[in-house]
């Protein structure tokens, strides 16, 4: 499986142009925010940030799909995972992430049956074998990952599977850029618009987003010269003060999307307001399953008790996610905060803003 | 960590292993030679030093693209005695079979233990076999352990690296550790990669020929090369530079690592080396290196730095620099 067409994005001679017309353009001090964590982690295994100007910083965003799960949907699936003759499907991310109490990998060590997968069709493979389980997927993502979700129970259901359930816990990225400018203290110059929810969601999905703030906009791919390209379109937006919203990752991202994913996403899901971790509700960016769609929904088909879910004290994840902080900042980092215990979701996905800090950033 | 029970992340062989290891059996086995904490211990017996050395395979699938669970039971403990100048001679076996276990896959398993032995030229001393109830292991566990005598004038370990020593690494990385995982069950695609699995005595042994001035030799197994530069970073307290573009990887495996979100700098590797080396014979060594049947896609990585001690650095594809920490635990699938 060779990825074709991806060495000319990390042929160092056009980044270093890019770099050259991005030092020559850049005047103003601008703030610029990669939403989503796929970015954050090229941005630094690229050394991104030691290439561009310092007129240009860089912050990260509320796009790393554990980060943003609120601490209440982690004790569920936590909660969800004690439940009798039940088997917990996930991606590996959320392993992890410290619920309140405990945390699924903590869980798996007691005894859980909890199983890393890497689609959703393993966890409809997983319930087919075994009929005498209750077998349930922890839906977390964007719309990249929600379309497979929705399609596994269209799937499910055809197959008249009826031991499979998916809790719900995914959230849409252009309502939460509408509350990232309502944030209070928020100084952003442009945003770095992500690759892959754009793939299924087409840069038109922003549109109404742009109208409103008028703020200069850019889909990103993830290769460095992609991202250092989308830097230098928005410095030049900023420096000519015309925004506008632009699409530098053509060769996968139309104005579209992808119809016939965001087709089966919206036939399974509708929009809810869902809570972010540190940000709060933001009103109709979650994904809930459908009424038709019940007899899947784990939210529904198990009672969830917890309600004693408490964010770690002092952790500043919140401010984090919304580039108020950076995790240098963060009084809980590196000291009691570490890849190896950590206390937020930040540093526990790979996507996380502190875990790619910790991993890549050398204290400058 | 905080945490009352062993979670798979404490085999990972990164940060939390490292923990298990300092904080549970340090204190009770102390001794100087354990403390060192290298691939093997270096014992001196009647005047004359020997390498000795354990390690367990626990590997799933037992058989994968490339190699099997006892041939990597041999070969991986003959390259860790290797890693310490040392030349194996004598290894034991100790097995433990679950029960059910078809008896024609043991005899694969030991078939090619014996093929394994006879090419790094080991021999098998003595042996176990232990039988559990199904269910109380998976399938096959192997121990080996081995020894073999460390010429005198041969003198390394993690911590002898200096600033200067160029780091030659004996090809292409994350080989074995992206087989096994495309060979579990969930994993549908599908792909040529195979498993590196080789013996790497003889190429140590090319390697001193061609020069005195090895510092450090490791094979980055669990954790992968971005773990044993850090190890080896840390006890030489030196810096470390490398350079994205010149470690080799193949495409494929690239490729599905970047499906997965993983690193291929904290994969393991099962047939590979890394050398430091004083400047002055580095060509030698390289040119040694890639005489070797395992070695010919050798190449330069990086150097040992005056600067940043205990650190390792990589500068990127496109001319930027980042950190290279140790792996912390077992790298996850990511969500998207």
């Amino acid at each position: 499986m060779t990825i074709k067409h991806a060495d000319e994005y990390r042929d160092p001679e056009i980044s270093r142009k890019i770099v050259e017309q991005i030092n020559n353009l850049s005047k103003k001090k601008i703030r610029l925010m990669e939403v989503c964590g796929t970015h954050t982690m090229s941005i630094f295994r690229n050394g991104i940030r030691k290439l561009i100007p310092d007129t240009i910083s860089l912050l990260s965003g509320p796009g790393c799909p554990v980060c943003v799960t609120a601490q209440n949907e982690i004790d569920a699936f936590i909660e969800i995972s004690g439940k009798p003759d039940t088997i917990i499907t996930t991606f590996g991310d959320l392993m992890r992430v410290p619920g309140t109490g405990s945390s699924l990998q903590k869980e798996r060590a007691k005894g859980k049956d909890i199983r890393i997968i890497y689609s959703t069709f393993d966890a409809i493979e997983i319930a087919r074998k075994n009929p005498d389980k209750r077998v349930i997927f922890l839906g977390v993502g964007f719309e990249t990952t929600a379309p497979t979700v929705a399609a596994s129970i269209l799937s499910a259901r055809d197959m008249k599977i009826d031991n499979y359930f998916v809790y719900s816990a995914h959230k849409t990225v252009p309502r939460a850029l509408f509350a990232l400018m309502k944030t209070e203290g928020i100084k952003i110059d442009g945003f770095i618009l992500p690759g892959h929810v754009s793939v299924i969601i087409g840069t038109g999905a922003y549109l109404p987003f742009f109208n409103r703030f008028k703020m200069p906009c850019v889909v990103a791919g993830f290769e460095p010269s992609d991202i250092l390209q989308a830097i230098l379109m928005l410095a030049e937006q900023i420096e000519n003060k015309s925004p506008e919203l632009k699409n530098a990752y053509t060769r996968a991202v139309s104005f579209k999307g992808n119809e016939k994913a965001i087709r089966i996403m919206n036939d399974v899901f509708e929009q809810a307001d869902v809570a972010w971790r540190g940000i709060g509700v933001i009103p109709g960016s979650g994904l809930k399953i459908r009424d038709e769609f019940s007899n899947f929904d784990a939210g529904k088909k198990f009672e969830i008790i917890s309600k004693d879910s408490k964010e770690p004290k002092g952790c500043a994840c919140g401010e984090i996610l919304t580039g108020l902080k950076t995790p240098v900042e963060c009084p809980l980092y590196k000291k009691i905060c570490t890849p190896v215990e950590p206390v937020g979701p930040c540093m526990v996905s790979s996507e996380g803003t502190c875990a790619a800090y910790y991993k890549y950033h050398n204290g400058d | 960590m905080k945490t009352d029970r062993i979670l798979l992340d404490h085999g990972s062989g990164g940060k939390i292993s490292h923990s298990l290891t300092l904080d549970i059996m340090l204190p009770v086995f102390d001794n100087p030679m354990l403390s060192k904490l290298n691939d093997g211990a270096i014992l001196n017996i009647g005047g004359k030093k020997f390498a000795f050395s354990t390690d367990t395979y626990v590997v799933d699938p037992i058989f994968f693209p490339g190699g099997n669970i006892g041939e990597l039971a041999i070969y991986g403990t003959v390259n860790d005695i290797a890693m310490c100048g040392g030349t194996p001679l004598y290894l034991s076996a100790g097995l433990v079979i679950e029960e059910g276990f078809p008896i024609s896959d043991l005899k694969k398993i030991i078939k090619s233990m014996g093929a394994a032995a006879a090419k790094a030229g080991v021999k098998v001393v003595t042996g176990d076999t232990k039988v559990v109830p199904k269910g109380a292991a998976d399938k096959i566990f192997i121990n080996t352990s081995g020894i073999g005598p460390i010429p005198d004038d041969i003198d390394v370990g993690c911590e002898k690296a200096v600033p200067g020593d160029i780091i030659i690494l004996s090809g292409t990385i994350a080989d074995h550790g992206i087989t096994v995982l495309t060979q579990r069950e969930g994993m549908t695609f599908t792909s040529s990669v195979k498993s590196d699995t080789a013996p790497l005595n003889h190429m140590v042994e090319k390697i001193f020929s061609s020069s005195k001035n090895i510092h450090v030799l490791r094979d980055p197994t669990r954790g992968g090369v971005g773990t044993s530069l850090n190890e080896i970073a840390e006890k030489s307290n030196c810096g470390i530079k490398i350079y994205e573009n010149k470690i080799p990887v193949k495409n494929e495996v690239k490729g599905i690592c970047e499906l997965l979100g993983f690193d291929p700098l904290y994969i393991a590797n099962e047939g590979k080396l890394l050398a430091f080396v004083s400047p002055e014979d580095a060509g030698k060594v390289l040119s040694a290196v890639r005489k070797d049947e395992f070695g010919n896609e050798a190449c330069i990585i990086g150097e040992v730095v005056p600067g940043h001690p205990g650190k390792v650095f990589l500068e990127t594809g496109i001319g930027g620099t980042r950190m290279v920490d140790m792996l912390t635990g077992e790298q996850l699938p990511r969500i998207c």
